[in-house]
């Protein structure tokens, strides 16, 4: 069932690809032990700067890195305008769809996605109906993973709404790149990616509330001990705007302000980096001491933007990432630039029948799984596990989806034993505002083990710099 | 810039300082060791060492005896005590990580690598090595505040960062004075073996070079105490720290702090015109005892009127943390 993985570098008969040439004759130049040097000097570098990710404790243990690969992942130009193109139409979609949502949900009416798909999903959140929102923009910052077939054609994996993270290791990523081998930007014309909190910034203050000619921005984190919290103390230094907590904040007359040291101050745009559920206490889960009491009447209000919008979730659900090809037409009146996965719906009793019959070859994910967690993968299953799988699918079949598994395409990756080839897949970061940017490339992450695919972090995933040639 | 952030420098410095500090006063009975004194004496100076830290309820939870080696174990690496040198190191580098998006790459990286060479420290290490940590707190400490000088802004930030430090190093200096004041070993008749004490003390603060060249005198422990206390020109001295805090306060003076202002100019007059005879008319150690006390009154004023974050879960404010922790170390 499972072609023979497409690498990126090297075609079938082991010739590199063109656009990987160039680049191949410089890595059969380096002697193993100056690619071994130089990885213990990314590791070193990383570990000092602090870029670390997962749970914070007493234990330097518990701080960890994320593996960091010396070999790149590249990208020739039209490839990527192609791919980029895609995933604009796909996030322009997209938005399209959360804002129909919250208000004529002319998408339900006319029976292209299921009505009760969307109204009785825990990510639909009734109080967003009827709130415009600045510019209509609801997903400010996504990102779209995408994966290659066995053919090498990009599909899309999977969307992130709601607080997507990893665009900091793009970022650093690219900057240990450059300061680990210079020589290699001398000689490749790759797109550059610095520019990404620029953009982030513009977009930001080109959201705020009509009639703030200066907007206060600020980044919202649960705090220190949130796993991602490197990436909002990087990026709010980036952007030289304030990092916030909610202890920070506080709401009065629908306004929302911050405690300084001179007293309050208005903030005008909020770039949240916790979930909905912790936003807003007295609106959603009261038991969240790191949301802001009344920062929900203040959005309502108009008195602030919250970037990602409120309710986003509604569109990245896995049981609504079938429909999205659909929304594109919808919408757009355009057929889709790339293609989703091919996905079982096991709510539908045709496709359950199906995914029961193929469990072996399949993967299930769990419809609101994350984190590579909560997913069967058939081929690296034992029977027992498949009919664990099975008897859940059973017993709520809404609950999960089902895909055939992708042979993802591999990239050469410096092992212990050396360059070997290793999944890969590519997070790249679609920003929305007045116009919508893609940064070239993204984030490459890696299943460092050995025929692995899962490449999360929190599952032993690494990460490549990702490079975008220029045309 | 926001409270919490102030609050996170604050104490970043205070922690930064106060490791410094217990440092060269561990060093000071390291070298005080290699005098010619009763082991009773030697014991006698920890005892007061623990004394005006504080420390001393606590060390005896902890410890059965008291021994040069144990007490120096638990001021320098002991990860269970709030106050050691490793805890100390420990929230600087969890306070700068709080705000690593205000202070700059250079500091962030400075302080997260000495909280990463410090793992290398720990009480089973060999003697010799127990001075090398001592210069190598001390390093890390000068090499914290040149990177903080060399590349801050001079902004808010850099004044609540100073605000900490100096606050800190005013109550520490008076610490290491009040140690070697009730000290029963360094006093009485022994002249000769009580000049050579206070020398220990200049040195481990680095002073002694400065005694002789502002001084020029023979060593005397009231001489000392006033140079400490009353130099405008003395970056450890007393004086100087209070020239620095009510500079620094007023340079983010807002609505509220005016009292705070007052009290503070009012406690820096008293060493700018007063007598240094005068001021210490009822005895060194009582009158170092009421500074420290007029000192915490003005950091607990510093809090409410700057840092408060008066978050609705106090229990989890970082600030409340913080108070818990020096009020134990230092009350």
């Amino acid at each position: 069932m499972r072609g023979r993985p497409y690498d990126e570098m090297f075609d079938a008969e082991g010739t590199p690809r063109a656009h990987c040439r160039h680049y191949c004759d410089w890595l059969t130049e380096q002697p193993s032990e100056r690619l071994v040097q130089k990885r213990a000097e990314a590791d070193a570098l990383f570990h000092r700067l602090g870029i670390t990710f997962a749970v914070y404790g007493e234990n330097a243990g518990t701080e960890r890195l994320i593996p960091f690969d010396v070999v790149p992942r590249i990208l020739p130009a039209h490839e990527w305008a192609r791919l980029e193109a895609g995933i604009k139409q796909r996030v322009r979609a997209l938005n399209a769809f959360v804002a129909d949502i919250y208000h004529d949900q002319e998408i339900l009416k006319a029976g292209v996605v299921p009505a009760e798909q969307i109204l009785g999903n825990a990510q639909y959140r009734p109080e967003m109906q009827g709130i415009d929102v600045p510019n209509g923009i609801y997903a400010h910052i996504s990102g779209i993973d995408v994966v290659r077939d066995d053919e090498g054609n990009f599909c899309v994996l999977e969307d992130n709404l709601r607080v997507p993270s990893g665009v900091s290791y793009m970022l650093e990523d690219r900057k240990m790149m450059m300061r680990l081998f210079p020589e290699l930007f001398a000689r490749h014309a790759v797109e550059p990616v610095e520019h990404y909190p620029d953009v982030l910034l513009e977009n930001l203050k080109s959201v705020a509330p009509e009639g703030v000619t200066d907007p206060t921005v600020v980044l919202l984190t649960p705090g220190a001990y949130n796993s991602a919290y490197f990436e909002h103390a990087f990026l709010a230094q980036q952007m030289g705007i304030e990092l916030v907590e909610g202890q920070d904040l506080f709401v009065r007359d629908d306004i929302l302000y911050m405690r300084t040291t001179r007293g309050p101050k208005r903030i005008d745009v909020v770039y949240r980096r916790l979930d909905d559920d912790f936003l807003d206490p007295e609106a959603f889960r009261a038991d969240s001491t790191i949301g802001v009491p009344g920062l929900l009447r203040a959005y309502r209000a108009g008195h602030v933007t919250i970037a990602n919008a409120i309710g986003t979730g509604v569109a990245d659900d896995k049981s609504i990432y079938p429909y999205v090809p659909e929304m594109v037409r919808f919408y757009l009146s355009e057929e889709p630039l790339v293609a989703n996965v091919r996905t079982w719906v096991l709510r539908r009793p045709e496709d359950r029948a199906y995914a029961l019959a193929n469990l072996p070859d399949l993967v299930v994910k769990e419809v609101h799984g994350a984190g590579g967690y909560g997913m069967l993968i058939g081929p690296a299953s034992t029977r027992a596990q498949i009919e664990d799988f099975r008897a859940r699918i059973e017993a709520h079949p809404e609950r999960y989806i089902a895909q055939p598994t992708l042979a993802l395409s591999t990239s050469p990756t410096f092992v212990e034993s050396g360059l070997a080839p290793r999944h890969i897949d590519l997070r790249p970061f679609v920003l929305s505002g007045r116009e919508i940017t893609v940064v070239p490339g993204g984030l490459t992450r890696v299943a460092l083990r050995e025929g692995s695919l899962v490449v999360n972090s929190s599952q032993g995933g690494g990460t490549k710099d990702t490079w975008v040639l220029g045309a | 810039m926001l409270s919490r952030t102030a609050d996170h420098l604050y104490w970043m410095s205070r922690y930064i300082e106060r490791a410094e500090n217990m440092a060269r006063m561990i060093d000071a009975h390291h070298r005080l060791s290699l005098l010619p004194r009763a082991p009773e004496a030697v014991l006698q100076g920890w005892q007061a060492t623990l004394v005006s830290l504080g420390m001393d309820n606590e060390y005896r939870e902890r410890n059965e005896t008291l021994t040069p080696t144990a007490a120096f174990d638990f001021l320098a690496f002991d990860r269970e005590h709030a106050g050691s040198i490793l805890r100390c190191l420990r929230a600087a580098r969890e306070n700068a990580r709080a705000v690593r998006g205000t202070i700059t790459s250079d500091m962030w990286e400075t302080l997260n690598t000495t909280y990463l060479e410090s793992h290398a420290f720990n009480s089973s290490m060999p003697e010799s090595g127990r001075g090398d940590f001592i210069e190598w707190v001390k390093y890390r400490t000068h090499l914290t505040r040149g990177v903080t000088s060399g590349t801050m802004l001079r902004d808010e930030s850099l004044y609540f960062t100073h605000i900490g430090t100096f606050i800190e190093r005013a109550d520490n200096t008076t610490r290491l004075l009040e140690a070697r004041w009730r000290d029963p070993g360094g006093r009485g008749e022994r002249l000769m073996a009580e000049a050579s004490e206070w020398a220990v003390l200049l040195r481990s603060m680095s002073a002694f070079e400065i005694y002789r060249r502002v001084c020029r005198d023979s060593v005397n422990p009231i001489r000392v105490t006033e140079m400490l206390l009353m130099r405008d020109d003395l970056p450890q001295g007393v004086h100087r720290c209070l020239d620095e805090l009510q500079a620094n306060l007023t340079a983010v003076a807002n609505d509220q702090s005016a009292e705070t202002l007052r009290r503070v100019g009012e406690l820096h007059a008293q060493f700018h015109y007063g007598r240094f005879e005068e001021l210490c008319a009822g005895g060194i150690p009582s009158f170092l005892d009421r500074f420290q006390e007029k000192l915490r009154d003005v950091g607990a004023r510093i809090s409410n009127d700057f840092l408060a974050s008066g978050s609705p879960d106090e229990s989890w404010s970082p600030s409340m943390t913080q108070t818990q922790v020096s009020s134990k170390a230092m009350s």
